[in-house]
């Protein structure tokens, strides 16, 4: 008999508790306004649904267009077997992200504006746009995995042959938005403490993207192993950490020099809460991952990797609300710290984004050994074999 | 051209007597929203304050830039600098992404966080009267003269006047004159102007000219990323299919030998 109640389980308990708190939130957000379901004012109009919900999930979403480039564009074929989790982690994060901005936007129902007035003097408006473009690039990226469940392969041969240029697209806007967030703060040299404001701000948000970006495809790995009972490709993997917190590292040395010219070093040994988030940032994202990830043995070690990519995420995530949140000073030295509404709200997104993954790798062919777009090579096959017979 | 209107405010002469705190809520239909208007903050019921500094009184009100950070930053265009200086908002374009109060180097844009269809606010030199060839309100109630409505130009003649002839009153600076590219709001004042609140960190350059050096970096990354992406695609698929040929034809040469 077919089971219709599905069985309950902690995490499921879990999950149902987030989405009802959500729901909750939901409900004071569009009913009494940001005023009524957020810690936001006047002096700090920007929280954690910023912070987290725009900065965190495009930047985490950012193994979409890595891979791609990886694999498609560079054409290092070894890889393929990640790119389709790596699409639909990233398909899936920037519709929540624009889900996110719906309860952020002080008034959702005006996005559209953004098509019709233009503004190309606003970092924002270029955002707007690239997120647009690209999540619809993203959508067509993820299509012919619909395409095949559905066997529809007129159209799928059709995207095999724009395929290229859609992903080469996909790569030039990731790049243009992954590094114009960093650019949305180059506007206020003056409220933003010194440690995380930099002329290089969009380099930063484009390196740390890449390879928090590279860590994601690493747990996304993990969790639909656990999940589907499916084994991982653990040599690609290991590879892909390496390659994940050298990048990182190359980050972090920017960072460095960019002191050096700056004149910023002293800060480093000024104790306060800047300096101890700041040095909690770089130690969790990158230094100890690096000094993990660097050793062979520890990298294909499956426990120790999907660990350090935990940290290079958690560090990731530090980043950016330090950035966004931590490093901006008010004239009245308030503080911020998001309600309860706005974490539930985030957490529900999160808890939504994993249950869609799950669904849909379920139903479609995410983790087929076939490579993406591209049709199984029939012709090829039947040669195959007949040399053989 | 037009001339640019702005408001020169001289600290030296305000009284702290509220006359245009109350004028701009009348202008402007705003509700009370405190018993004594020196206690009084920027809301988004409030558009000016007068505040006290021990024996002076300073007002805060938009600035109204000469390149404003929150025109430049709104992606929606919502914010207008007008010909005539004032800077003015359309409620009816905003999404509400507040990246203008985030953006604003003098703390001014206030938010309506209660209302479900919120608007930004802010002071916008009674763009209405301004543009029918009036003053302010607060200009023209004010009855010490401290608060003076004028071409920019002229306000900061007088503004240098003042300053000259009277160095020992006044502290030798105009608030507004080059502050993040200069407003049109103009402040001179007996001391420095740390002391009465205003934003004394600010580069000389207006801040728009900040982002606008990462935006024009846009074209090249398009064309260079097309056309690298592009070679890098042609060059490593050709790669690929030089190491399988190769391959293949080792394969043949083998069997051959076999044969």
């Amino acid at each position: 008999m077919k089971q219709i109640i599905p069985k309950i389980t902690f995490w499921r308990v879990v999950a149902v508790i987030i989405i009802v708190a959500g729901l909750y939130s939901t409900y004071l957000r569009f009913t009494g306004g940001l005023g009524a379901s957020t810690h936001l004012s006047d002096e700090f109009p920007w929280g954690l649904w910023i912070g987290f919900d725009i900065l965190v999930g495009v930047g985490l979403a950012a193994g979409g267009f890595t891979i791609c480039a990886i694999t498609h564009i560079f054409n290092i074929e070894k890889y393929k077997p990640l790119a389709r989790p790596a699409i639909l982690t990233a398909f899936l994060g920037y519709l929540l992200v624009i889900f996110g901005l719906m309860y952020d936007l002080g008034k959702p129902y005006n996005i559209w504006h953004a098509i019709i007035y233009w503004n190309p003097r606003s970092v924002m408006f270029e955002v707007a746009w690239c997120v647009m473009l690209y999540t619809t690039v993203l959508f067509l990226e993820f299509l012919p995995i619909a395409l095949e469940k559905f066997k529809m392969k007129k159209l799928l041969a059709f995207m095999k042959k724009v395929g290229i240029p859609i992903m080469i697209t996909g790569v030039i806007l990731s790049t243009l938005h992954q590094s114009s967030l960093g650019s949305l703060f180059l506007i206020v040299p003056q409220k933003m403490y010194p440690l995380w404001y930099s002329s290089l701000l969009p380099v930063y948000f484009f390196i740390s993207a890449v390879g928090a970006g590279l860590t994601m495809v690493i747990f996304e790995a993990y969790l639909s192993a656990r999940a589907f009972n499916k084994g991982i490709e653990a040599d690609l993997l290991s590879r892909i950490g390496l390659y994940s917190v050298i990048v990182l590292m190359l980050g972090l040395v920017i960072k460095l020099i960019d002191f050096a010219f700056t004149d910023k070093f002293h800060l480093l040994f000024t104790i306060n809460n800047y300096t101890l988030l700041f040095y909690l940032e770089i130690l969790v994202g990158t230094l100890v991952p690096f000094g993990l990830l660097i050793q062979k043995r520890i990298r294909e070690n499956r426990r120790w990797l999907y660990a350090s990519a935990i940290m290079v995420i958690s560090g990731f995530l530090l980043n950016r609300l330090n950035v966004s949140i931590t490093s901006i000073t008010t004239e009245a030295g308030l503080t911020y710290f998001p309600s309860i509404y706005e974490i539930s709200v985030t957490l529900m997104l999160v808890t939504v984004g994993m249950w869609a993954f799950k669904i849909i790798a379920k139903n479609f062919p995410v983790f087929s050994t076939e490579t993406h777009f591209e049709n199984h090579n029939y012709e090829l096959e039947e040669k195959v074999s007949e040399s053989k017979a | 051209m037009i001339k640019q209107k702005a408001i020169l405010f001289d600290v030296t002469l305000c009284a702290g007597c509220g006359e245009c705190y109350n004028a701009c809520k009348q202008a402007n239909n705003l509700p009370e929203t405190s018993d004594d208007f020196l206690k009084d903050h920027l809301s988004a019921n409030t558009y000016t304050v007068v505040e006290e500094y021990g024996d002076v009184y300073a007002r805060k009100m938009c600035m109204h830039c000469v390149d404003p950070t929150c025109v430049s930053v709104c992606p929606v265009g919502a914010m207008e600098k007008t010909e005539l200086g004032p800077v003015i908002y359309d409620g009816e374009k905003c999404l509400g992404c507040r990246y203008c109060m985030q953006a604003c180097p003098h703390h001014i844009p206030r938010y309506e966080w209660s209302k479900v269809n919120p608007k930004v606010t802010k002071c916008i030199m009674c763009y209405d009267r301004v543009k029918n060839g009036e003053q302010t309100a607060c200009a023209e109630v004010c009855p010490t003269g401290a608060t003076l409505f004028g071409d920019r130009d002229e306000l900061i003649k007088i503004a240098q006047e003042r300053l000259a002839s009277d160095p020992d009153t006044y502290y030798q600076h105009i608030y507004g004159l080059e502050e993040a590219g200069g407003t049109n709001v103009l402040v001179i004042s007996p001391v420095p102007f740390d002391q009465l609140g205003f934003a004394a960190n600010l580069p000389k350059e207006a801040l728009p000219t900040y982002t606008a050096k990462a935006l024009e970096k846009i074209p090249g990354v398009v064309a260079g990323g097309g056309v690298f992406l592009a070679a890098m695609y042609w060059l490593t698929k050709r790669k690929n299919q030089i190491a399988a040929e190769e391959k293949q034809n080792k394969i043949k040469s083998i069997s051959g030998d076999e044969k």
